[in-house]
């Protein structure tokens, strides 16, 4: 009896052990590639204002981070302010202050939304195709070949993606925002009968260029998250078509805990700014 | 003292190399000199450290101790600025030719020119991308094909050309015949001796396990083994060789072919 006692305690210590030994590699893991995406963020962004500057490159980027995502913003951002405004008429329809459902769905999809979505979009859709293609011609030579033609792969590679990103991240989040509130207008005014000058009204009585703003300064940040910590994952890919794809894996999840995780940090740190400055 | 001493375009000494802070060794020591203006051709068994020694002289891996010097240079003291600017005097046939797979034929070789030779017109570009592919026995009517609608040899045409387009001083050629047929094989040893008879004065080094493309193209022999250099020189001074492990390696090739 106390033989199988023992053994099922020392089965479930084990198994604690190995969950503890499994959640500490992961932590452990997620923390060395992101300070590791971290340093070589530090090494490419100034070769973005070194010589030769390269104009096409970044426009080429922004295209294909910008404007080709935009048509999933577009669909994301209308059903998000659809989705959020019915919660929120919902809610709000019980201590009857439907009068306040725009400013507090402007709120949320400016202040948080927009910029989070916005983000773990493009670092799926953009970031993972950033680090596969530099995956690929990592393990294919392609690298290299830049390098013994004497040009420097991170200011090549690395940097016009790192500003395309930079760039197009606030415009692709202002289109949210505005996408989003049509979403919501839609369906407060048409769908749900409320009055539309109020609706507009209470926005433009309880939303500041503030909130805008710092949804598309947190936009900025998470472009700059991503394609760092996805062009690094690429660029530093090994092992053939198999490292490609785990390269790529770690890309785009690291990159999109790491927007979740910064966005509460930020979102604090906004609200302490103001407090200050206020 | 050899001719190879005198005039070497590079010279390694001492050269070690460690990937695990100095437990195991891959290049143990490597004492070489590779003459200015001849085809060099570096042999040894898989796993001896030729493509190691290959990204050493290309400045892509620091050494753990010892000297490198190209064409009179010494690559472990350059900054990486400098090694970056230095590097147009070398040009690179990587094994698989290592073509970028979203610009067509013409314009791997224009980018080289581009990104060094700014001042030129385009068109004048073009123009020496065109002469250069035309060289390496590419057909004009593939010009403008993707690498991936291109054969093996095909890409290694476009591969040396765009080697080429900045007329560098030192060629160096990765495994150029691993994975190819031997009729593409002899095409590309073919490829590596007119290209070396047309550029006159230029070095050139050849990393392949390929003996017979060593015999038939090389003035210079280099044989690799456990990171040390076994044996070097000419033919000849294979062929005597009483070396148990450079009869093996000897013997093998021959029978092969």
């Amino acid at each position: 009896m106390i033989n199988t006692w023992m053994q099922k305690r020392q089965q479930v210590n084990q198994a604690l052990d190995d969950f503890i030994l499994v959640v500490g590699l992961y932590v452990v893991n997620f923390v060395t590639n992101t300070g590791r995406a971290f340093t070589f963020f530090f090494q490419s962004a100034p070769l973005i204002f070194t010589k030769p500057f390269r104009f096409d490159e970044v426009i080429k980027h922004m295209e294909f981070v910008g404007n080709k995502s935009v048509l999933i913003i577009c669909l994301t951002g209308a059903f998000t302010g659809l989705a959020l405004s019915y919660q929120i008429y919902l809610g709000f329809l019980l201590v009857n202050a439907t009068n306040l459902v725009g400013p507090t769905v402007a709120l949320g999809i400016t202040r948080e939304l927009a910029p989070v979505l916005t983000g773990l979009i493009v670092a799926a859709r953009a970031g993972g195709a950033m680090a596969a293609r530099l995956g690929t011609m990592r393990v294919t030579e392609q690298i290299d070949a830049l390098e013994v033609m004497g040009v420097n792969p991170q200011q090549y590679l690395v940097a016009p993606r790192i500003l395309a990103s930079l760039l197009t991240m606030p415009l692709l989040c202002g289109v949210f925002d505005f996408i989003a509130m049509m979403g919501s207008h839609f369906l407060c005014i048409n769908v749900l009968g409320l009055d539309a000058a109020i609706f507009w009204d209470r926005i433009e009585q309880w939303i500041d260029p503030g909130d805008i703003n710092e949804g598309l300064i947190k936009a900025t940040i998470f472009g700059v998250v991503f394609s760092a910590i996805c062009t690094s994952r690429g660029y530093n890919a090994k092992g053939g078509a198999k490292g490609v794809g785990e390269a790529t894996n770690q890309g785009v999840v690291n990159s999109m805990v790491m927007i979740i995780v910064m966005n509460y940090f930020i979102t604090n740190f906004v609200r302490l700014f103001y407090l200050v400055t206020e | 003292m050899p001719e190879a001493v005198m005039d070497a375009a590079i010279t390694l000494t001492d050269l070690k190399k460690s990937f695990d802070g100095g437990k195991d060794f891959v290049l143990k020591g490597i004492d070489l000199s590779i003459p200015r203006g001849k085809i060099t051709v570096i042999i040894g068994f898989s796993g001896t450290g030729k493509s190691v020694l290959l990204k050493h002289i290309l400045g892509l891996i620091q050494p753990t101790s010892g000297s490198i010097k190209v064409l009179g240079q010494e690559l472990s003291r350059m900054s990486d600025k400098d090694l970056i600017r230095f590097r147009t005097n070398l040009g690179v046939l990587f094994q698989y030719a290592a073509l970028f797979d979203d610009m067509s034929a013409i314009e791997n070789v224009c980018f080289p020119l581009r990104e060094h030779r700014r001042s030129l017109p385009s068109k004048e570009v073009l123009e020496i991308a065109e002469r250069k592919l035309i060289a390496s026995g590419l057909e004009s009517k593939h010009f403008h094909k993707l690498p991936s609608e291109m054969s093996g040899g095909m890409r290694k045409r476009v591969g040396l050309a765009r080697a080429l387009a900045l007329d560098p001083e030192i060629l160096l050629y990765d495994e150029p015949t691993t994975g190819l047929d031997p009729i593409l094989t002899e095409m590309v040893d073919n490829l590596i001796e007119q290209t070396h008879q047309m550029h006159e004065g230029s070095t050139s080094v050849v990393v392949s396990h390929d003996l017979f493309a060593a015999f038939r193209i090389a003035h210079h022999i280099v044989m690799l083994d456990k990171g040390k250099v076994l044996l070097q020189g000419t033919q000849d001074v294979f062929l005597n060789s009483n070396h148990e492990l450079v009869q093996r390696f000897l013997d093998k090739g021959l029978r092969r072919k």
